[in-house]
């Protein structure tokens, strides 16, 4: 790399990263709870454990289950009912005002074994909820998830530009040089290249995830939009379901394709994941990964007879890969809180970055390269002229 | 001055750092049990090395 070079990538890891850190700290101070959002519900008593009750084979009619849910808001529409791979024995009935749209109304909790009513979500409240909020959209919607998209975007090119300096500053360092005997900038600037090569290859995949997430609502969109459009689309004018519709039988139809999928969540009629007229079942397999993978099974809600098997196109694959990957929840404890403990240390790196910032901005570039380059004599006020002898050499 | 490093030395160790993040963000993914483990191993190797280096490694300079 030429001097010319090395100063653009600068330049690049400058901006970028001063654009979005103020936004990429939100990001890591709240997620850094949100990695435990499981966690703190259940502390919080906003989610229940099922309770202790002799193991037997029974399993509660899940038609019977909607019902009590439906009698609970006459008024509201199921939208999804909900399994968790982790919580066997309970199932969740979401209700929105419409079938579909995201406003839901409520979150109920029951007994898979027995039917049981256990438990309601308390919606939009608490200080996980309002953390999630900053999280996901700053409170701005989709413009705000699609803002801190971009935001995320500016992180990774701040991270790819930061790795590319990381050689020639290097050049003559030891890996892990912390210089803790030289001024406090000096300092800093040893711990922000050592934290930022180090945890690299995380924080990048976190950062590219975190924006696929962001694209989440068009994602969904776009499928419903084409493959799921075109699969209902012989359906298109048949009168509105009158009848009673039934999840038990359309369950039990999805389950009969294959007995290693597990349903996941049910999308019921009326519903943008399941048009007018069918359900769709969306079921996960049975291993690790494929537990993270979705595979959709169309139901005709009139006949409860399966339609189709869809395979999710790629865009949607990645998306759904994407999402353990940015959560950090696919691993047990353990994982989540080494999760926990990199995003502490990305918090530290960009705490050091700003740091750094705030303090040599009145001072240029080339006075920069010889504090990174020159390990014995560098200092805070060095001298222009002593890294003008390697400014016109190739670098690299 | 001291003597400019090659890049081989440079980036042996980052580039190790960076696959062993590879294998530990991935296998707790494809499969559970050992892998898991491997996955917990792997990725406390990066907090540990900015631990020992950030508040105990004596540096050469």
């Amino acid at each position: 790399m030429t001097t010319k070079t090395i100063k653009a990538w600068y330049l690049v890891h400058k901006w970028t990263s001063l654009i979005c850190t103020i936004f990429i700290l939100l990001l890591c101070v709240t997620g850094l709870f949100l990695i435990f959002y499981h966690e703190i519900d259940t502390a919080l008593g906003y989610r229940v454990d099922p309770p202790r009750v002799p193991e037997t084979n029974q399993r509660a009619n899940l038609d019977t289950i909607v019902e009590a849910a439906r009698a609970r808001r006459p008024r509201d529409k199921v939208q999804f009912v909900v399994a968790d791979p982790d919580e066997p024995n309970l199932w969740f009935v979401r209700l929105g005002k419409k079938a579909d749209g995201p406003d839901l109304t409520a979150f109920y909790t029951y007994d898979a074994r027995t039917g049981q009513f256990l438990s309601e979500y308390p919606l939009n409240q608490g200080i996980m909820n309002f953390l999630f909020k900053l999280h996901v959209d700053m409170f701005a919607g989709l413009k705000g998830t699609l803002f801190l998209g971009f935001m995320g975007l500016l992180l990774v090119t701040s991270i790819i530009s930061g790795a590319l300096l990381y050689g020639p500053f290097m050049r003559r360092i030891e890996f892990g040089t912390v210089r803790r005997d030289r001024s406090r900038r000096t300092k800093w600037l040893d711990i922000h290249n050592l934290l930022g090569i180090v945890t690299l290859i995380w924080l990048l995949v976190v950062g590219a995830t975190g924006v696929v997430n962001t694209l989440a609502i068009p994602i969904f969109g776009h499928w419903q939009s084409t493959q799921l459009a075109e699969m209902i689309a012989p359906y298109q004018g048949r009168p509105p379901l009158t009848a009673e519709i039934s999840i038990e039988k359309a369950l039990t139809a999805a389950k009969a394709i294959d007995p290693k999928l597990t349903l996941s969540f049910m999308a019921f009629p009326g519903n943008d994941f399941a048009g007018p007229h069918h359900f769709v079942a969306f079921m996960h397999g049975n291993t690790p990964l494929t537990s993270k993978l979705l595979k959709p099974v169309l139901i005709d809600a009139r006949t409860n007879q399966v339609v189709k098997t869809l395979d999710l196109p790629w865009y949607v694959t990645v998306l759904l890969i994407s999402q353990p990957l940015h959560f950090g929840d696919y691993g047990g404890l353990p994982l989540k809180i080494l999760w926990a403990l990199l995003d502490i240390l990305a918090i530290v790196l960009i705490g050091s970055g700003l740091y750094l910032w705030l303090k040599k901005h009145n001072v240029s570039f080339e006075a920069w390269m010889g504090l990174l380059q020159n390990g014995e004599q560098a200092e805070d006020s060095m001298p222009l002229a002593q890294s003008t002898t390697s400014h016109h050499q190739e670098l690299t | 001055m001291s003597k400019q490093l090659s890049k081989t030395h440079i980036w042996r160790f980052p580039v190790t750092i960076g696959l062993l993040c590879m294998v530990g963000l991935l296998a707790a993914l494809i499969a559970d049990g050992m892998w898991d483990a491997l996955s917990w191993v792997t990725l406390a190797m990066p907090v540990l090395i900015c631990l020992y280096f950030t508040f105990y490694h004596k540096s050469t300079g």
